[in-house]
């Protein structure tokens, strides 16, 4: 005897949210039409090939899952058995993947017609579905959202040991907030939430998504591989609000994704208080004058204070050019952090010094560009706060 | 005449893309009824197109607005090519026939395609302006009301019950037509929709016609099947019950919140001095708050019935015998060779039954004395007498059908004239079977048959037309003409005790005074399961013992009925779903031959079942039976027999005795051995089942003399010990092979005499019965079923509930198996389903599935399908307990069914008690403390998502109330109540307007706003626990197709029909909502035919589901409707407290 076919449906749908979690990681179901559960072994290989475009990453498959859940206990205190397990996996992962559609366009599940999910529900699948990776995502952060890209992701998964079929999911969703949010006017952080209907959280972490990948920072280099990606999404969150054409006015036409031009013309500016001598030791002195008798690392950033300035200013002058604005945050280590880390500066040492170091610039009397540097300044400030850990 | 049809077509969402260049569609809609249609303009590049068309009008008769629906057509326009169809929505115009229903349909709707399923949505409006015709020789019926709901609807009170009406309708069906050949998949689904739902109009329409003449207004339990005969056509049957109803205006809306009706009051409080003098009543603040909502004035202490009433219908006793031995004629009459002509022994029926009609009964001159009513209102049971039900084999002719490759159109009327006769055969074949039901009643001395329910399962050219029902004796009252109220008057009447004359009139036996006078209109809550047939002369073998509640009249030892337990009843502990499976093999033939051994079969499987049933209720300790369904289905090799009831333990009938297991040869030790461990392991299932199940039956004695001779002669036997042959111990299923009653008047009744039920194990089936008993897994702990509308025993619901339906289809690999084997099969099969259930619902504990509804097919060889549908309802376990032991302390009997509705009665007035009380003038009203010396503790006001954080910051408050309330003597408590009461007082405070205002206000605020999508729930059951039924909008009854050529890609047959099945509750819950509502009550899947190709990749499968689409009201908001009633209840309490 064998279970031919299995359904259970329900009027309003019910969501086991472990199991959706184990679905949303990748314990994939298996091609939905394979209920039997001593076959399944065999079955495995041959589904895999035919199907594995559709359905399959892994195909060890809904077994997993079942596993899984059996290892959690849930079966203790019901008298179910094993099977019971299973037939209830798959009819959770077929309403899953019935619902995926509609959790592409999360705006719809809102009101659509075939599932009748309970608000609060809805907010759970929705944000669960969008949910990522901190591994994950920091491998793809800044990297194109293209075909190529997702080509490379068996190795992403191998590398993170996140599932393939979960890395495929994230890394959809990626590029359909993207694609979504790519010529939207207004802020990006509201755009995504109101699109996607994701908690402020989630979407400001999209927007950072979003935004590197539109700017293509470089986020791969041996050197960043101690930043995670909250740091880079503060950071992220600190550009977009400072940096870009609607951080000065919401209403603009362009939007948030990309970094004001103008802005980094006049960046080209700040030179002045690294070419000028007068101006650059000026600073210094101001600098010293403020710190002296306040810090242990006095002494090295009395010596390093020359080339910590030009670093800084360097990075600002360079942004004009798309190609440097991708090493940005290579930069802001190399140039920075790195140089203040190897002399044991403190977190302290660096908020201090750091504002100090733009203070001091208003002093400055023939330095003209008060406005443009503290825009500058204030994000530099807040981002090597941010990445100034181990 | 004339009605004007209007619609109008606003918008589209989420349509389809269906231009892969653009990724857009060009959509336009046609709008089309009868043979008119209407075109949208396009909507270019747009999958959420915009149309706000112009209202479309068709001018049309009322009779073609009763039988066609309202055809949409969603398509894409194509410049060069033909436009290609999106998906259509058919829209049942009939709810806006009738006044009292919906008026305007208007909303989004599901855009369904038979072979893509829903693709998109678009929001109509549509109305309709009807000019009545009062034309004595019209064909409408416009303005008459159904209902699914087998009980009388909750708005509405019956003044009148006519009886039964049927109709049927056949067609051709186009699957098998000639232009099936040449046509696509889609255009032969939509072609067979639109058949069925022409002809489900038409059929209704013409039983509203019946209804019309019979002068009714309205059809309850209306219950519509199709019948998929293949090439011998599409019937379309329906039944119901004709009613008179009247509307019950909100005001005086009896308080009926849930299921049981707040008027009976059983007298199952014998320590409350309440009921015995009517006097009492206005100050005894346990009764006197539930009159206010049906009585207008202050309480009538006691109002007569008519003086002019009629003489009372009275069955006498020789009439009875008579009409038992006739059946018997009937009865013994094998039924084989069942050809179109029906058994032999009908045909006597009819003129024997004519020959010694009653004439002193209205009800006897009907023709078919069947109602389909499964609930009654109070009084209108009198008795019952068991289950009858009839099966009858047929060969479906295909001499009636049309020779194929006729161009003939499926045009429903065309078809009707040239096969005339063909609706004939089939309406003689039922008439035969209802002739059979009905003097299977009158043997069991019962004039009525109650929870009616006719069934087909078909197979190739076979048939098995099935009827079932309950013989009963009901109170001539409701069937008369001017008879009125199941409200007020009835309840107050009922809650008169008749000391006198319940001694004098009734003599032991003499059934036929029992219905005198006062008496109709208070049976005791025991009153029902007193036979109705002579106890001399009884047509089946069984125990008579003296009522165990009123010790006064003869019950049987167990009752098998297929109604739901009437409110009245009084249950000890709580009652389970009762199963037996069965399944044998058959070999396979052809025409008449296979018919033969099916019929031959039937008795067998039939008595199987029943002793299955029988096993199982005495392992439960358990002495009747509700909601018996057997459904007997017919495959080509086997057929399956499932029958589901729910067992309850009645207070009134004896206490079941145990099961003995005896070997026939006591010959070795070991042999002994064996039994004895079978023994043992039987008595302590038992033990755990009573606990369980919470049966302990109160030893109840009274010094009624009358009683004591009851309980001396008490004989618990059983009868399946005594020497009759076997075939007689089924008897109570009442069949047409039943025996003689000769014979058992014969029988001896001191020949049972043994305390126990007696397997004897020699038998090889009784060692199959012992293992199928033993194999019934036990229901995980928090978890109740039954197959009825409510659980006995469990009152206290909260608003979850969960509808749900699954579907499971097993293979048989192996071809050769024993009968023994597919049960076996076949039983792991039911019990892994259910245990599947109980898993996945694990959420919902405690909880109860109610209303389990199991469908059994086998629709290709070694193929078996089960669908179950059925609603998990969550209920407070705390709130039971504390009730349980308040109600004990209280000095209450504990009777569950009593104890609910004394819950029922406090339930309007504590509120208003408490909040008054503890918040307006905590210390003024020392005197008020009587009123609220009790708390409602059921009913948990409905509380929707997310109301959690609301309950927690309340918290403190809450625990202030309680001190209040303990302080004030009270000894129930419920945390639910109380938050109530507190929400309510709680804006009482805030604002210093009176009472009724602050409510309504409190209301106004609780008014759902703007979701995005109404949430629509459904259930099979005819009410949502917590929630008042303010309205019902008309019937559902939708009919879909789905097929499928991608069977793989669509996730394989499970993901086929799981997401059918998903889009069918979908599109129901989107018509329900479209009609203005935000529930669907007695749901019910009546079709789910499943049919599979996966070589070809195809599947198809068909549903027809149907139910009432109603406005509900949550129970807390209810307060503020009436503010006219809480003002006069606090007044009225407010007096009290100072007398």
């Amino acid at each position: 005897m064998s279970v031919e076919l299995d359904v259970f449906v329900v009027n309003t749908t019910i969501m086991d949210e472990e199991v959706y979690q184990l679905w949303l990681d990748g314990y994939t179901g298996l091609g939905h039409n394979i209920n039997q559960l001593t076959h399944i072994d065999i079955l495995d290989t041959v589904i895999h090939q035919s199907y594995e475009s559709c359905y399959l990453s892994a195909p060890s498959s809904v077994n997993d899952a079942v596993k899984v859940r059996m290892e959690g206990g849930v079966l203790e205190g019901c008298e179910a058995s094993a099977e019971v397990l299973h037939s209830d996996t798959m009819d959770q992962y077929r309403t899953f993947q019935m619902c995926e559609r509609l959790l592409h366009s999360p705006v719809k599940l809102a009101n659509q017609l075939l599932f009748q999910i309970p608000p609060h529900r809805q907010v759970m699948l929705i944000e669960r579905y969008y949910a990522f990776d901190s591994v994950f995502v920091r491998e793809v952060l800044g990297k194109k959202l293209s075909k190529g890209t997702k080509k490379d992701l068996d190795d992403v998964s191998a590398k993170t040991g996140v599932t393939l079929k979960s890395c495929r999911r994230q890394f959809d969703n990626f590029k359909r907030v993207f694609k979504v949010v790519e010529e939207l006017k207004g802020p990006l952080v509201e755009n995504i939430r109101q699109h996607f209907l994701l908690s402020d959280k989630l979407a400001r972490d999209y927007a950072a998504i979003v935004f590197f990948a539109n700017n293509r920072f470089e986020t791969g280099k041996k050197k960043l591989h101690y930043l995670t990606f909250q740091d880079f999404a503060f950071c992220a969150g600190q550009l977009i609000s400072n940096w870009t054409v609607g951080a000065l006015d919401n209403m603009v036409e362009d939007m948030d994704v990309d970094l004001e031009k103008e802005f980094l013309q006049d960046l080209k500016e700040l030179k002045i208080l690294i070419t000028d001598r007068d101006l650059l030791d000026q600073h210094k002195s101001l600098v010293c004058t403020a710190l002296r008798g306040k810090t242990k690392a006095f002494n090295e950033m009395e010596a390093n204070f020359k080339n910590l300035s030009r670093g800084l200013v360097n990075i600002a002058a360079k942004l004009t050019n798309t190609k440097e604005v991708r090493d940005f945050f290579i930069d802001l280590v190399e140039k920075f952090i790195e140089p203040c880390r190897s002399d044991k500066w403190t977190a302290g040492d660096m908020r201090l010094y750091l504002t100090h170091y733009t203070n001091s610039a208003h002093v400055l009397d023939t330095f003209k560009h008060q406005v443009v540097w503290d825009r500058y300044m204030g994000v530099i400030k807040s981002c090597i706060l941010k990445m100034y850990h181990d | 005449m004339p009605g004007k049809l209007k619609a109008k077509i606003v918008a589209g969402r989420h349509l389809p893309v269906m231009d892969r260049a653009s990724d857009l569609t060009d959509a336009f809609v046609e709008v089309k009824f009868g043979n008119t249609t209407f075109k949208t303009d396009v909507f270019p590049k747009s999958l959420n197109p915009q149309w706000n068309s112009e209202w479309f009008k068709f001018e049309v008769d009322d009779e073609d607005l009763q039988d066609e629906p309202l055809q949409i057509t969603v398509l894409d326009h194509d410049t060069y090519s033909a436009n290609d169809a999106i998906g259509k929505v058919y829209i049942d115009i009939d709810p806006l026939l009738s006044c009292e229903a919906a008026t305007v349909i208007s909303g989004w709707l599901p855009i369904y395609d038979t072979i893509h399923g829903i693709r998109g949505e678009i929001n109509v409006l549509v109305k309709v302006d009807l000019f009545n015709d009062l034309n004595r020789f019209r064909q409408s019926s416009c303005g008459v009301k159904f209902f699914c709901t087998t009980s009388i609807p909750r708005c509405y009170r019956v003044a009148l019950v006519h009886g039964f009406v049927e109709e049927l309708v056949v067609n051709e069906d186009p699957e098998y037509q000639w232009i099936d050949r040449i046509r696509t998949p889609r255009a032969s689904n939509e072609a067979r929709q639109r058949l069925i739902s022409l002809m489900s109009g038409e059929l209704q329409r013409k039983i509203g016609l019946k209804v019309l003449e019979m002068g009714g207004n309205a059809v309850v339990g209306y219950l519509q099947c199709f019948d998929l005969e293949g090439e011998s056509g599409l019937v379309v049957r329906a039944i119901g019950t004709a009613c008179t109803l009247d509307k019950l205006s909100p005001g005086t809306a009896p308080n009926t919140t849930t299921h049981t009706n707040t008027h009976t009051l059983p007298n199952t409080a014998p320590t409350s001095n309440a009921c015995n003098s009517p006097s009492k009543d206005s100050k005894e603040p346990v009764f006197s708050e539930d009159p206010p909502h049906s009585l207008s004035g202050p309480p009538t202490p006691l109002r007569t019935l008519p003086s002019s009433s009629p003489p009372p219908f009275s069955p006498s006793k020789p009439c009875s015998r008579q009409s038992s031995s006739s059946d018997t004629d009937l009865s013994l009459t094998p039924r084989i060779g069942m050809g179109s002509g029906g058994s032999v022994g009908k045909e006597a029926g009819p003129l024997k039954t004519l020959l010694r009609q009653h004439t002193q009964s209205a009800l006897e001159q009907r023709e078919f004395p069947i109602f389909t009513l499964t609930c009654f209102p109070p009084g209108f049971l009198v008795h019952v007498g068991g289950v009858v039900s009839t099966r009858s084999v047929k060969l479906l002719d295909r001499i009636h059908n049309p020779v194929l490759g006729n161009t003939r159109s499926y045009k429903l009327l065309d078809w009707n004239s040239v096969a005339a006769d063909e609706p004939e055969t089939r309406d003689a074949w039922w008439e035969e079977i209802r002739q059979e039901i009905k003097s299977h009643a009158k043997a069991l001395g019962c004039h009525a048959v109650v929870g009616y329910s006719e069934s087909t399962s078909i197979c190739e050219e076979v048939c098995i037309l099935s009827a079932s029902g309950t013989a009963a004796m009901l109170n001539p009252r409701f069937m008369r003409e001017g008879c009125l109220d199941t409200g007020g008057s009835d309840h107050r009447l009922s809650r008169q005790p008749h000391p006198g004359m319940v001694g004098s009139e009734r003599g032991e036996g003499e059934v036929s005074s029992t219905w005198l006078g006062f008496e109709d209109a208070s049976p005791p809550s025991c009153g029902f399961v007193h036979i109705p047939y002579d106890e001399f002369n009884m047509p089946f073998p069984a125990q008579l013992t003296y009522c165990y509640h009123c010790r006064r009249q003869k019950v049987p030892d167990v009752l098998f009925t297929t109604i739901d337990l009437p409110a009245e009843a009084e249950v000890t502990g709580k009652g389970c779903l009762i199963q037996a499976r069965l399944c044998r093999t058959k070999k396979k033939a052809q025409g008449e031959v296979n018919a033969t051994s099916i019929s031959n079969l039937l008795p067998f499987m039939e008595y199987e079942l029943h002793t299955q049933l029988m096993n199982k209720l005495k392992l439960r300790s358990m002495n009747a039976l509700f909601g018996l369904r057997i459904q007997i289905s017919v495959g080509e090799n086997m057929l399956l027999g499932l029958a589901s009831a729910t067992g309850v333990y009645l207070s009134a009938l004896p206490a079941p005795g145990g099961i003995q297991i005896a070997g026939k040869t006591p010959s070795d030790l070991s042999y002994d051995q064996h039994i004895s461990t079978m023994q043992k392991r039987i008595d302590d299932t038992i033990a755990k089942n009573k606990e369980l199940y919470n049966i302990h039956p109160p030893k109840l004695f009274t010094l009624d003399p009358e009683a004591f001779t009851g309980l001396n002669t008490e004989c618990i036997e059983e009868v399946v010990g005594s020497p009759i042959p076997d075939r007689q111990r089924s008897s109570r299923l009442f069949r047409s092979t039943s025996e003689s009653s000769d014979e058992l008047s014969e029988l001896d009744l001191s020949h049972g005499k043994k305390d126990a039920f007696v397997l004897e194990i020699d038998d090889t089936d009784a060692v199959e019965d012992i293992q199928s008993l033993l194999t019934d897994a036990p229901i995980p702990a928090g978890f109740y079923s039954c197959n009825t509308e409510v659980m006995p025993g469990i009152h206290n619901w909260t608003s979850g509930l969960q509808m749900f339906t699954s579907v499971r289809v097993y293979r048989l690999s192996n071809a050769n198996l024993t009968n023994q084997g597919l049960n076996k099969i076949f039983t792991d099969l039911c019990e892994n389903l259910l245990k599947s259930l109980y898993f996945k619902l694990r959420s919902m504990i405690p909880c109860c599935l109610c209303h389990l509804n199991f469908t059994v097919a086998v629709p290709e060889e070694e193929l078996i399908q089960v669908a179950v549908t059925a609603v998990a309802m969550s209920f407070d376990k705390e709130t039971q307990q504390a009730a349980d032991k308040a109600l004990t302390r209280e000095g209450f009997v504990c009777f569950p069914g009593s104890g609910e509705n004394e819950e029922q009665l406090q339930f309007s007035m504590e509120l208003c008690g408490e909040s008054t009380i503890s918040n307006n003038q905590p210390t003024a009203k020392p005197s008020g403390v009587p009123e609220s010396a009790m708390v409602h503790s059921s009913r948990a006001p409905s509380v929707d998502y997310g109301s959690f954080a609301d309950r927690c910051s309340t918290w403190l408050e809450l625990l202030r109330l309680k001190a209040h309330t303990i302080r004030r003597g009270s000894v129930k408590t419920s945390r639910r109540t109380q938050l109530l009461a507190h929400s309510v007082s709680s804006s009482e405070r805030c604002s210093p307007l009176p009472e009724g205002r602050s409510r309504s206000l409190r209301s106004t605020r609780s008014l759902p706003c703007g979701a995005p999508v109404t949430v629509v729930k459904m259930t099979p059951l005819s009410f949502l626990p917590g929630t008042r039924i303010v309205k019902y909008l008309g019937i559902i009854n939708m009919f879909f197709i789905r097929e499928t050529t991608s069977l793989r890609e669509e996730g394989g047959v499970s993901g086929f029909l799981h997401s059918f099945i998903a889009e069918v509750f979908a599109m129901v819950r989107a018509h329900v909502a479209a009609l203005g509502g935000n529930a669907l009550v007695s749901y019910s899947m009546k079709e789910c035919v499943f049919m599979e190709n996966p070589n070809k990749n195809q599947a198809q499968c068909l549903i027809n589901v149907s139910g009432d689409a109603v406005i509900f009201i949550r129970e807390s908001d209810q307060e503020a409707i009436p503010p006219l009633l809480t003002s006069r209840q606090t007044s009225s309490t407010g007096a009290d407290g100072t007398t």
